[in-house]
């Protein structure tokens, strides 16, 4: 098994790497190893994950995020049991930070996945927001391609969500749900910084505390203000109705409303749970199940996909040139001369960069003819 | 190209296995290790050898540190050996044991494939070392 990888040969065509075999096969080990060199952006990387491409698009895809304390994992982890309990199989990534300064880091989030201890059905794996190359979401978008392939039903990608870094993470998912742990009106106003466009559905979790009702007040006013944007004038919104009530009748009132904003039609509602102890949970589930049939019914899962892959390769495409061009520094013997030249005031950045591109842009000009 | 560099990061799992609930030993190595860059994953306390083998497995650590103050070593050890062996990780997991292990078990222990053992007394700085000098070359 320690040989593994090491041997395959990156432009074999259509053999496949052994590795990815055996995680196609099944093999959590091999599962455990490929993401490793996801992780790791070993040699070789960029092949096991086009090998794995094929192999996947089967898999749901779920983002959950929310500032520190507020239960991610507790209800990751509920989530999960539920999914199982239900026959389906999970994959978890769960995401923490590491120090800046020293790259160390505890990842804690594994701690609190006791209803799945033992089950190996249920594949967690945390991840420290370590790479600054290439990028954490790119690493994770990798990974959740391999769970998937894998043949994992439901993927669930946790994360803290503060910085853009994690808004990109949890864009890799086809739904997006927000934690918001009640009685802190901080919260909510991190969620007016920009958490709110991502969010499919929003979950008051620790419902069971004092402040909890009017956290969920609140969060139905600014979903009611930003509507209120969308749609000037409309006084109807379909808001009135009970937070934990997301089924069908729901949707059918946001549809008819749906005439007036043809982009989304989706209003994100708002689920109460406890997850120490499960409750609500069922109705998180059920909430989750309805996004995904509006996403296959509308044709935004497929729109959705559509615009992550292009996205995926420009940002490969920025990977990749950034690569080219440390090159072609390298190559002309590093910056410092540069440098010095636009301190003495007789070049300046723009300047250098333009004389620094420019071979290369005039190659590529050639060559598209 | 850039992207192909890699960047290597050595993972570790510090285990509580069985009853025996100190603690404090394994956050302060956690800490430690932390510190010294690595990436750390706590199991909590209690955990059981198949608990600690699914964790092993799945974040494949290059790193297993148990630490067992219990005194049921003999008993939790090799089954946590079985268990990396039926997930073909008992090969590049290098198995760290830390805690109060009488001198003639210690033999024992090794036997099982545990790579070191740390006692009371031996200091972070010598863990770390051993860790960054043998912690299993992959691929």
């Amino acid at each position: 098994m320690t040989e593994e990888g090491s041997g395959s040969a990156p432009e074999s065509g259509d053999d496949l790497d052994p590795l990815i075999a055996d995680l196609l096969d099944g093999k959590h080990r091999a599962l455990a190893r490929t993401i490793t060199k996801i992780e790791n952006r070993s040699p070789g990387y960029r092949d096991l994950v086009s090998q794995l491409h094929a192999h996947t698009g089967d898999a749901d895809v779920i983002g959950i995020t929310g500032s520190p304390g507020a239960g991610k994992s507790t209800l990751v982890d509920k989530l999960a049991k539920t999914y199982r309990d239900a026959g389906l199989t999970v994959g978890v990534i769960a995401i923490d930070p590491a120090s800046p300064f020293t790259g160390g880091a505890v990842l804690g989030d594994r701690i609190r996945m006791a209803s799945n201890v033992g089950d190996m059905d249920v594949f967690f794996r945390s991840m420290s927001a370590r790479g600054t190359l290439g990028g954490l979401s790119t690493a994770t978008t990798d990974a959740v391609k391999a769970l998937d392939a894998f043949g994992k039903d439901k993927i669930i990608i946790e994360t803290v969500g503060a910085g853009q870094n994690e808004v990109d993470i949890v864009r890799t998912a086809d739904t997006v749900a927000v934690l918001v742990p009640p009685g802190s009106g901080d919260d909510v106003q991190m969620l007016k910084a920009g958490i709110l466009e991502i969010a499919d559905l929003f979950v008051v979790n620790k419902a069971d505390l004092d402040g909890a009702d009017r956290t969920v007040t609140e969060l139905r006013e600014m979903l009611q203000l930003r509507d209120g944007e969308v749609r000037v004038g409309g006084g109807h919104h379909g808001f009135e109705e009970t937070t934990v009530d997301v089924g069908g009748e729901r949707r059918d009132a946001t549809t008819e409303e749906g005439g007036g904003s043809a982009v989304d039609p989706w209003d994100p509602p708002i689920v109460e749970t406890v997850a120490n102890s499960g409750e609500g949970v069922e109705d998180f589930v059920a909430a989750l199940d309805d996004h995904r049939s509006y996403l296959v019914e509308s044709g935004r899962l497929e729109t959705k996909a559509r615009m992550r892959y292009a996205e995926e390769i420009r940002t490969l495409l920025r990977e990749d040139a950034r690569g080219i061009l440390a090159e072609e520094i390298e190559a002309r013997g590093g910056l410092d001369e540069d440098v010095e030249a636009v301190l003495r005031r007789e070049s300046d950045p723009y300047t250098v960069a333009e004389a620094i591109l420019e071979p290369l842009a005039d190659c590529v000009a050639d060559r598209r003819e | 190209m850039s992207a192909e560099q890699g960047q290597r990061q050595i993972r570790c799992l510090v285990a509580k296995v069985g009853l025996d609930g100190h603690d404090r030993g394994a956050h302060v190595i956690a800490r430690a290790l932390r510190d010294a860059g690595f990436e750390v994953i706590y199991s909590g306390l209690h955990r059981s050898p198949d608990e600690v083998v699914q964790a092993a497995v799945q974040e494949d650590v290059d790193v297993l540190g148990i630490s067992i103050l219990s005194g049921a070593h003999n008993t939790l050890v090799p089954k946590i050996m079985d268990g990396l062996a039926e997930y073909d990780a008992l090969d590049d997991t290098m198995v760290i044991v830390g805690g109060i292990i009488p001198d003639d078990d210690k033999a024992f222990l090794r036997e099982e494939g545990v790579a070191e053992i740390f006692g009371p007394g031996a200091s972070m700085d010598e863990m770390i070392d051993y860790i960054r000098a043998n912690a299993p070359e992959r691929r």
